[in-house]
């Protein structure tokens, strides 16, 4: 089976159990939603300043439900060994990443796009700039969660504490996306400054940190 | 008496050294070097905290090269010198995040601002702070040391970008007027009392740093003797 064929199994395997139990999806879901609306009573923007901090509420919604996406990625596979076996496929240590990965990635979207329209209403915002490369900055930022947030989610499973590990972990070096996004978001959502220069920024951190993971996969779920 | 697994005799030289070092640093810091015309006072803060920034790069690159050296050669003396090096290099990042705002407020009339290197430097102090937790968190889990190597080398990666995209961030909006940072023609006095201050900090890292590696290797040690009692309790009882 080639590289690709086995890492679109993986997504096909976590969609089929997620769609199966919707254990996460619901309540990553809800919390997110949560979040937008408690942080809608304790602003309402008036101004073009407080527009800018919309965007970071955005998201901080979105890492929350991001956090809660990753932490249960490889929590499921604990039942029945999941991963030893997966592990004693001949799947490479790499695809089962990208799998994950990909698979991540389309449960944070998803809950994204149910999201933003609600972000939207709550703020009583729109989006004044270029709406077609800001769904770039949402995929390209997505995926800088995701390729950090999975491959410290595999790491920290087994640790005893790990829904307080993984945040830990994955925000500090998430910083310079996150700066981007917000800036990226809120520039689509004032429709003034550079969107470009930040679309470079997350190019970059995707592109060093999937080099980076992809590389490192192997060695950390092989251990000792 | 001294048994073999005590502190060896250059450490305690050098122990010495540094104090006098620590003292020669003071006395340039405050004595020898000129008042500073617009900052006054103030400004011979920054003889020290300048030294234990440098003093705090010098630690993080040094765990940067032990956690690529441990995922390469994977012996245990590599994790030590990553670990050892991280710790000491957080307290120096402390040091360099404490003096900074005493010497900000006065001169700059704000404790901190979010500018390009304050704020890199603050979330590299975070970076490495994550890297000790996830070691603590991690610790009774066989694979902990490849994690915390593979960690180390996420967090230092991250710190040009985080620099880069905080430069971006802050020239799109521009922060408070940051009035006299370091001209660039700096008296010779006030050049020789960074160096001697920054020698100081040095030494005193080498000294912390082999005290700190001696005891990783010692709790390595010991949780080995364990293990092997425990085998051999098993094996009598068996």
């Amino acid at each position: 089976m080639s590289y690709w064929t086995t890492a679109m199994r993986i997504v096909a395997k976590d969609l089929l159990s997620e769609a199966r139990t919707r254990e996460m999806t619901n309540a990553v879901l809800f919390f997110a939603l949560l979040v937008l609306v408690l942080f809608s009573f304790s602003f309402q923007p008036a101004s073009d300043e407080e527009r800018r901090l919309a965007s970071g509420v955005l998201w901080i919604a979105f890492l929350f439900a991001g956090v809660g996406v990753l932490d249960r990625s490889f929590w499921r596979e604990r039942v029945n060994e999941c991963l030893d076996a997966l592990r004693l496929t001949p799947a490479s240590a790499s695809a089962l990443f990208v799998g994950k990965c990909v698979a991540n990635a389309l449960f944070l979207l998803l809950a994204e796009v149910i999201l933003v329209p609600l972000f939207l209403v709550f703020f009583d915002l729109s989006f004044r700039g270029d709406v077609r490369a800001w769904l770039l900055v949402l995929v390209l930022g997505t995926w800088a969660l995701v390729v950090n947030g999975t491959f410290f989610a595999a790491m920290t499973t087994n640790v005893r504490s790990r829904e307080l590990l993984l945040p830990l972990l994955l925000l500090p070096v998430s910083v310079p996306a996150l700066v981007a996004v917000v800036e990226a978001t809120a520039a689509a959502l004032l429709g003034e400054g550079a969107m470009r220069v930040w679309i470079q920024v997350l190019i970059a951190f995707d592109v060093i940190y999937t080099t980076l993971a992809l590389l490192l996969f192997e060695t950390v779920v092989e251990g000792t | 008496m001294r048994s073999e697994r005590a502190l060896p005799r250059w450490w305690f030289g050098l122990v010495g050294i540094t104090a006098v070092a620590l003292i020669l640093g003071v006395l340039h810091a405050l004595w020898f070097a000129p008042t500073e015309r617009t900052m006054g006072t103030v400004q011979r803060i920054f003889y020290y905290h300048v030294s234990s920034a440098w003093t705090a790069f010098v630690a993080f690159f040094i765990n940067f090269l032990a956690c690529a050296a441990y995922l390469k050669a994977r012996h245990p003396k590599w994790d030590a010198v990553a670990v050892s090096a991280a710790e000491v290099g957080v307290v120096f990042g402390t040091v360099n995040l404490i003096t900074g705002p005493i010497w900000a407020k006065p001169v700059w009339g704000i404790w901190w601002t979010w500018d390009a290197r304050l704020t890199s430097t603050l979330v590299m102090w975070l970076l490495y702070v994550s890297y000790l937790l996830l070691r603590q968190f991690a610790a009774e889990q066989p694979s902990q040391r490849v994690w915390a190597a593979a960690f180390g080398i996420f967090a230092f990666v991250d710190v040009p970008i985080v620099y880069l995209s905080i430069r971006l961030w802050r020239t799109q909006h521009p922060g408070p007027v940051i009035a006299g940072g370091e001209q660039s023609g700096i008296d010779p006095r006030m050049f020789l009392a960074l160096h001697v201050c920054f020698l100081a900090f040095l030494l005193l890292f080498v000294v912390l740093f082999y005290w700190r590696y001696r005891l990783e290797r010692q709790r390595a040690e010991l949780a080995e003797l364990r293990a092997r009692l425990h085998r051999l309790h098993l094996e009598r009882s068996a």
